[in-house]
């Protein structure tokens, strides 16, 4: 499931599920409906649209991601209901200077080595946020 | 049956690359045992709490090999793993067996050695406890998961960052003034000084954190003797008795939306040990809560029902988080001023809980008859509270 929710992304698609019994939109794809833990779980495709809701500027970053930072991390909550942590596309500088909180952007995603730890050991795949407006 | 701590140990927590895991539990394991009145073969298991060992020592399997080196080979022996909340879960489960008479004395704790690690490795390590797929890929790591918090905390309660960055700074204010009095503490007789200057123009590491806000990498380990009131009754004077035990679990930091700052599985946690123990907040006199960042330690507080949401701020600021306010919390120096030996973590706040409680502390002497634990592993993941009395309900 993780697989295809981050080749598809690569694509430019977006896809979680809808829950037939509650209508619940979930994103990234998960076993039970997040709202009423049912299984009748359809396949769709998200807008890609949302708006930030946190976001940090990683400095100090894990073994294997040394050479990425610094980078920031945005959680954003999507126009569908669900909310990803992804990474902002945008220069330290600017997170530290602006508040950006409410901001829209739209995902898309970039791939990355993968490391040590990483479950895909081929590539690491992940959700970028590019400001809208 | 009423569950009891006899002895407790810990031991000096900052840097001990020169001893094992084993060797590191054994010292605080012996002075647990030495105060505790009893013989090595009234121990009938051991349950350990341990979060990387594979990653810092390339050791895992920990139980055997630990009951090994403090003498107790061939007991039953377990290691349990819930990132910060290791041994404090070790410490639930050694309860519940005492609790149903499967055991009468057991031994539980934790040992961890990720200041040894580095902090590349240490990072790396502390990261596997965010989700493994869609978390870590982004480089999520613990002070990146609190920074997320400390924002969505700035933006839903109408602080202005700035302002929420200087009432955060009062927390590792308090809690390096009584870390730099604490003699197991990592940072005894260092930071007991601080000023709000200080903290926010420390290194930023994952903004809007500093490293004073923070809590250090830290090796160390501790260790608590538990068992049945009518064991500990033959053999110690002053039983300390567990009164509640709460514990809750969450998902992914993403799928728990807004409700981060609301930390509902402690809300849950905290309100099943209160229920047990048949206490309330008011009835609490310390709080030894999980402060592995600033902003932690106020979110803590709010979901434990000491103060209103989107209080906690305000009140660390105005110093009602220390001695003489409303709730005297994490006078041991917390994870901040003391360390935060992750797997160890859970077990050490019930040996500063029960010193405490015996009037045992020399550097701070408060009157406390209730105190309340509270162990967090991962971002909200798995949650464990822990009250301790020195009544029986």
């Amino acid at each position: 499931m993780y697989v295809e929710f981050f080749n598809e992304l690569l694509n430019g698609k977006l896809v979680g599920l809808r829950c037939l019994d509650c209508g619940t939109v979930i994103c990234p794809p998960k076993c039970t409906c997040d709202n009423c833990k049912g299984r009748n779980l359809e396949k769709i495709e998200l807008s890609g649209y949302g708006k930030i809701t946190s976001y940090t500027v990683t400095y100090v970053a894990p073994m294997g991601y040394e050479n990425e930072a610094p980078y920031v991390v945005a959680l954003v909550e999507l126009d569908e209901g669900p909310w990803i942590v992804g990474r902002l596309d945008v220069d330290a500088e600017r997170a530290e200077s602006e508040n950006l909180i409410g901001k829209r952007v739209k995902v898309y995603g970039k791939e990355f080595p993968s490391e040590l730890f990483y479950p895909n050991k081929e590539r690491r795949i992940v959700p970028m946020f590019e400001m809208v407006e | 049956m009423e569950v009891v701590v006899m002895g407790v140990g810990q031991t000096k927590f900052g840097t001990h690359s020169d001893k094992s895991l084993p060797e590191l539990f054994a010292q605080a394991f012996f002075e647990a045992f030495d105060s505790s009145n009893i013989e090595l073969k009234d121990i009938e298991a051991l349950y350990i709490g341990n979060f990387v060992g594979e990653i810092t020592d390339g050791s895992a399997n920990l139980g055997g090999f630990i009951a090994d080196e403090i003498g107790l080979s061939g007991i039953q022996a377990m290691r349990y793993e819930s990132a910060c909340c290791s041994s404090a879960v070790a410490f639930k489960e050694a309860y519940l067996a005492i609790k149903h008479g499967v055991y009468d004395c057991v031994v539980v704790g934790g040992v961890e050695k990720l200041k040894s690690a580095g902090t590349s490795v240490g990072t790396r390590a502390l990261a596997t406890a965010v989700d493994g797929v869609y978390e870590i890929n982004v480089g999520l790591t613990f002070p990146g998961v609190f920074a997320l918090v400390a924002r969505l905390y700035a933006e839903t309660y109408g602080i202005p960052l700035e302002k929420l960055r200087e009432m955060m700074a009062y927390v590792s204010i308090k809690n390096h003034r009584y870390g730099a009095k604490n003699p197991k503490a990592q940072f005894y007789n260092k930071l007991g000084n601080l000023k709000v200057e200080d903290v926010l123009n420390s290194k930023m590491i994952c903004s809007p954190l500093t490293l004073l806000d923070c809590c250090p990498m830290t090796d160390g380990a501790s260790a608590v003797i538990l068992a049945s009131e009518k064991f500990a009754k033959d053999r110690i004077d002053e039983p300390v008795y567990v009164r509640g035990v709460g514990q809750s679990s969450a998902g992914s930091l993403f799928r728990q939306k807004r409700e981060i700052v609301k930390a509902l599985p402690r809300r849950k946690s905290s309100e099943m040990a209160y229920k047990m123990a048949g206490l309330s907040p008011k009835d609490i006199d310390v709080a030894l809560v999980h402060d592995c960042f600033t902003i932690a330690e106020i979110v803590a507080l709010e979901a434990m029902g000491f103060f209103d949401y989107g209080e906690g701020a305000k009140a660390t600021a105005e110093g009602l988080t220390d001695v003489g306010g409303k709730i005297a919390v994490n006078i041991d120096g917390g994870l901040i001023g003391k360390g935060h030996p992750v797997g160890a973590t859970g077990t050490a706040q019930i040996y500063s809980a029960v010193k405490i409680l015996r009037n045992e502390l020399n550097f701070v002497k408060v009157d406390a008859e209730n105190i309340i634990t509270d162990t967090l592993g991962g971002d909200f993941g798995t949650l464990v509270n822990v009250i301790l009395s020195i009544h029986r309900r």
